[in-house]
């Protein structure tokens, strides 16, 4: 997950899938600065 | 314990107010207003007995068993049921000009106008149906001039209503400046009421219960009636009620996005389970907005845009008959908002969680009901198999309790879910519109078991990031109860709280 440390990442979830907050704990987890997230309903 | 004594499902088939009101399309023609996806959408709408013929539809009302929709194999748009009926033991499947003149019918304040040829020809269609009584129908009127329709709906002061390119009537502002009562909001509100009230008469008709039994209406669709100063006043309930004729009841409307027929059915079962109604009605009617949601990506497709029905359905809740499938009131599987995020905390508080307060495990459950959506209408828009997504989220908890294999993933699916069939109506799909199957399969003995868990996005309001979700366990009614106190485990926690409490205060 090194590929993320010291980034910026946009993140864009899914309801159904996995939401944004639960992929920008992982995202920080792995060193990347969250720059925006949400999560969308596609249904 | 509360019981589901009745159903309703009902479709209307609105290609044109599609066309012409659906939020995608609105966007698009403020945007980009000689977009080519006009041209196209208007060649890939779907006639009446198109959407009859569309077998997902046809499990909707009631005519095909979800078992039987699952063995056809997709697509489902390019073939037609060869027994395809307009009407369904749940209900029926109403035709757009009928259903405009329905929506003159509820319309209370004189804001829809109908071309008076168009009037006189949907009511000699309407006077042939059999829940359109005598008075109602009087409420259709004679009609006015297209001239008089033309000119309002020219001076943008009401929306048109159209079949084809005819213009046949418009629904007009309710005031000049407030914008929750402009002519759009009150053409979805007008819709949402014309297609409750539908569901609703098919709901008495199919439960048999006189309609001044009903106590209380919970309506739970997606639209907010008020005027500027309060937005969401409210109430569809009971102007619903009062058009099917439930003259003894009261009733308010429950929100919580596409969760909302969950939240509105534990409520009602709640208020029967603690006595204080014995009839309680839950309401969903049809979503404007919704209609065409995907139809970019359908129509890019060349697939006809699917999304052209309405979505209804209402419930009759009441006290224990002995027969009727019961909601169990003492494990509700709820969304906190400490639960957190990941799809895996999110089915854990939904589904394990109330099943261990059971002492179940998740594959004791004979049936999931999840988010229904038709993959159809999805996945040309990327958006996947919902219902499917799901079974293997409840699958992936299984598998980490022990209770099955991982290659087993796909099998719980085909054992313990349903094919997604519902119409992208937002809380239509939404847990609520198996219940008329499962309730049948119940009383068939079939099935003894189902949780719904319905979900809602609260986080499009821009209020939180949190979501929502609501499952309920619904079981076979084992039989009539013995009436009085019964000596089980939880009457003599209770008997002895109390005693205990009695000789707390008498040591004060």
């Amino acid at each position: 997950m090194a590929i993320l440390a010291g980034k910026q990442v946009i993140i864009v979830g899914d309801r159904d899938g996995i939401p944004g907050p639960a992929i920008a704990e992982c995202a920080t987890s792995a060193g990347a600065e969250i720059a925006f997230a949400t999560t969308e309903c596609f249904v | 314990m509360p019981v589901i004594k009745g159903v309703a499902y009902s479709l209307v088939h609105a290609p044109n107010i599609l066309f012409h009101n659906g939020s995608t399309q609105a966007m698009e023609r403020i945007k980009n207003p000689n977009s080519e996806y006009f041209p196209k959408l208007r060649n890939q709408l779907r006639s009446f007995d198109a959407a009859v013929g569309y077998a997902p539809n046809q499990a909707y009302i009631g005519n095909i068993a979800l078992g039987d929709l699952k063995a056809i194999p997709r697509p489902w748009y390019d073939k037609s049921l060869e027994k395809a009926s307009r009407f369904g033991k749940f209900g029926e499947i109403m035709p757009e000009d009928e259903f405009y003149g329905l929506i003159k019918i509820v319309d209370s304040f004189d804001l829809v106008i109908l071309e008076a040829g168009f009037s006189a020809d949907v009511k000699a269609k309407l006077e042939k149906h059999e829940l359109i009584g005598d008075v109602n129908l009087a409420r259709l009127g004679a009609g006015k001039d297209a001239a008089e329709i033309q000119k309002l709906v020219g001076a943008h002061t009401a929306e048109g209503l159209y079949i084809g390119d005819r213009l046949v009537g418009c629904v007009r502002q309710a005031h000049e400046v407030d914008e929750t009562l402009s002519a759009h909001v009150m053409l979805e509100n007008l819709v949402t009421k014309a297609s409750s009230a539908l569901v609703v008469l098919q709901l008495l008709r199919n439960s048999g219960i006189n309609p001044t039994d009903v106590d209380y209406i919970i309506e739970c669709s997606e639209e907010a009636c008020g005027d500027m100063n309060q937005r969401g006043g409210g109430n569809f309930a009971k102007a619903i009620g009062e058009i099917a004729g439930l003259v003894n009841a009261n009733g308010c409307d429950v929100r919580g996005f596409c969760a909302g027929p969950s939240h509105a059915l534990l409520n009602a079962a709640s208020l029967v389970k603690s006595g204080v109604f014995e009839n309680v009605v839950v309401v969903g009617g049809g979503a404007v907005a919704k209609l065409g949601m995907n139809g970019k990506d359908q129509v890019a497709k060349n697939m006809p845009a699917l999304e052209d029905v309405l979505g209804t359905f209402a419930l009759l809740i009441s006290k224990n008959d002995g027969v009727n499938p019961y909601i169990r009131m003492d494990v509700i599987g709820k969304h906190n908002i400490g639960t957190g995020a990941s799809p895996q905390q999110v089915m854990k508080a939904l589904v394990v969680d109330p099943l261990t307060k059971l002492g179940r495990k998740i594959t004791d459950i004979d049936c999931y009901s999840v988010e229904m959506q038709n993959p159809e209408l999805t996945e040309p828009a990327g958006a996947g198999n919902v219902p499917e997504a799901n079974y293997k989220m409840i699958a992936a908890l299984a598998v980490m309790a022990g209770e099955i294999g991982r290659p087993d993933i796909p099998a719980f699916g085909e054992k313990h879910g349903l094919p997604g069939f519902a119409p992208t109506q937002g809380h239509i799909p939404s847990g609520v519109p198996v219940l008329g199957y499962v309730r049948e399969q119940m009383l068939a003995g079939k099935i003894n078991s189902m949780m719904m868990v319905g979900k809602g996005s609260l986080f499009l309001g821009r209020m939180t990031n949190l979501f929502d979700g609501l499952s309920l366990v619904i079981e076979k009614n084992p039989g009539v109860q013995e009436e009085g106190p019964q000596l089980n485990k939880e009457t003599v926690r209770q008997m002895v709280a109390e005693a205990l409490r009695d000789l707390a205060q008498g040591l004060k």
